[in-house]
């Protein structure tokens, strides 16, 4: 009886037993076959078969520009298919540490980017299940000594078998306060990246400059981190084609004029303070729409049309503050701008 | 003497493997699963200490099984079981529960004589192990 018992509960003894380690499960699962080395290996097959264009082209689809970002995620793509389709013929591939951080301004397309991620990710087998849990410090982070790591841990716990991503991470980091917990959340996050490759990607992402401050502060977080991928600024004819995707997708539309009036109403917000990329896209969008229902509801409902529901008309743009205070040369640096 | 309880007990001890794959089928029906454990494994006590927080909200087994591995660490001599607890309207319980450690000697239940009026007796069992002592010196632990 006793031996039977430690033989159906030791299963899992040491947790850092070196047998255990995920690496050596490839090699182990066929010990002794041998594959001829000129074995054909059909790459394009198990393309097909992970489904992995289909997000891609997605990618693709919804994200306007990003050029250096969609490359990179094709070449771990690759990396990954490769890795695969080597297990399949009985060569060893090391399990690669895919945790990354994504830097660049706000409304660039971060989330969206790791979402995909995910799904590409979880589509390759790399990861278990695919979802994506986003959090900032305050859901890592605890109020008081010794609430911090179990905090961190649920965390975690939620994020197994998928991707963590954490936005704004180094406010996780709080140099002026030594006595601060953001530290313990790191080291435990740390542990985990480093122990449980296999079972989760983290994510962080931030302003660029501000992480690379905190990469300095933390050359453990830094070192473990093998993809550093850096979102560029949109430039306005992108942001153009976001707002189109964006209307497109709400059964709205511009009529040439008003097209013409958001190019100059983008060229006159990116130069202003707190512009963030796509979202402020979004933004300006819906205050478009709201001027203009107001506009048609002014019209008395009077020999409208279908198509004037649809319709974004240019002084529905060209009512925005940034066009007035360009034209009176005012400087405000207010948040509010509408 | 081997105390069963709950699903499988018919079963030989379940591998950290087929542990997991239950609790993968749990957390598949939207089950928020629980950690739990007592050295009190009378049948009717069913009230067990609770290891950390009901885990809601997880999609993937190996954190559940972390807190399996924890919990067998700081209770090695304790009986632990994993409940899959269905929230849904209707059900509100716990849809499965096995036993996932017991302590290392199991001495096993008594069966207890009471003679009541008119020669009648009653009975009842009582645990070997867990008479006459308090909380956390059961079962050597």
């Amino acid at each position: 009886m006793e031996a039977e018992r430690r033989y159906s509960f030791g299963g899992r003894s040491g947790g850092d037993d070196p047998t255990e380690a995920p690496e050596q499960d490839a090699t182990e699962e066929q010990p002794e076959r041998v594959v001829p080395d000129d074995t054909p290996v059909d790459i394009e097959g198990a393309f097909r078969d992970s489904n992995v264009q289909e997000v891609l082209d997605k990618l693709d689809r919804e994200l306007v520009g990003l050029a250096p970002i969609k490359t990179r995620i094709k070449e771990t793509a690759a990396l990954l298919l490769v890795d695969r389709v080597r297990t399949g013929v009985g060569l060893p591939a090391a399990v690669p540490s895919l945790h990354m951080s994504f830097t660049g301004n706000p409304g660039t397309g971060k989330t969206t980017v790791a979402l995909r991620m995910a799904e590409i990710l979880h589509r390759l087998e790399y990861i278990r299940k695919g979802h994506l849990v986003t959090v900032t410090r305050d859901q890592l982070v605890g109020q008081y000594i010794g609430h911090t790591a179990p905090k961190t841990k649920e965390v975690l716990k939620k994020a197994m078998g998928g991707v963590l991503f954490i936005d704004e991470a180094y406010y996780l980091h709080r140099p002026e306060n030594e006595r601060d917990y953001g530290s313990e959340a790191i080291e435990t996050i740390l542990q985990v990246m480093e122990n449980q490759r296999d079972d989760i990607v983290v994510i962080l992402a931030g302003y660029k400059d501000r992480m690379e401050r905190f990469f300095e502060n933390n050359p453990g977080m830094h070192s473990r981190i093998a993809h550093h991928l850096d979102f560029p600024d949109h430039t306005a004819g992108e942001l153009l084609q976001i707002a189109g995707l964006m209307l497109e997708e709400q059964q709205y539309r511009f009529s040439p004029e008003a097209e013409a009036a958001f190019r100059e109403y983008l060229d006159l917000r990116i130069e202003r303070p707190n512009f963030s990329n796509a979202r402020s896209v979004r933004n300006a969008l819906d205050r478009a729409r709201l001027r203009q229902a107001n506009r048609l509801f002014d019209a008395g409902g009077r020999g409208l049309t279908r198509k004037d529901l649809m319709t974004i008309e240019p002084e529905d743009i060209r009512a925005s503050r940034v066009f007035q205070d360009a034209a009176s040369g005012t400087e405000e640096t207010g948040t509010d701008i509408r | 003497m081997r105390i069963t309880q709950g699903t499988f007990s018919f079963l030989p001890e379940l591998s950290d493997e087929q542990i997991k794959a239950q609790i993968e089928y749990a957390l598949e029906q939207g089950w928020a699963v629980n950690v739990e454990y007592t050295d009190d494994p009378h049948p009717r006590n069913t009230y067990w200490e609770m290891w950390g927080l009901p885990m809601f909200d997880l999609r993937d087994p190996v954190g559940i099984l972390e807190e399996v591995q924890d919990c067998r660490e700081a209770h090695p001599n304790h009986y632990i079981r994993v409940s899959a607890f269905d929230s849904t309207r209707g059900w509100e319980t716990v849809r499965l529960s096995f036993i996932v450690n017991r302590p290392e000697h199991e001495p096993g239940f008594r069966l207890m004589r009471q003679e009541v009026d008119g020669r009648k007796i009653r009975y009842t069992i009582e645990s070997y192990a867990v008479t006459g002592k308090p909380e956390g010196e059961r079962y050597g632990g």
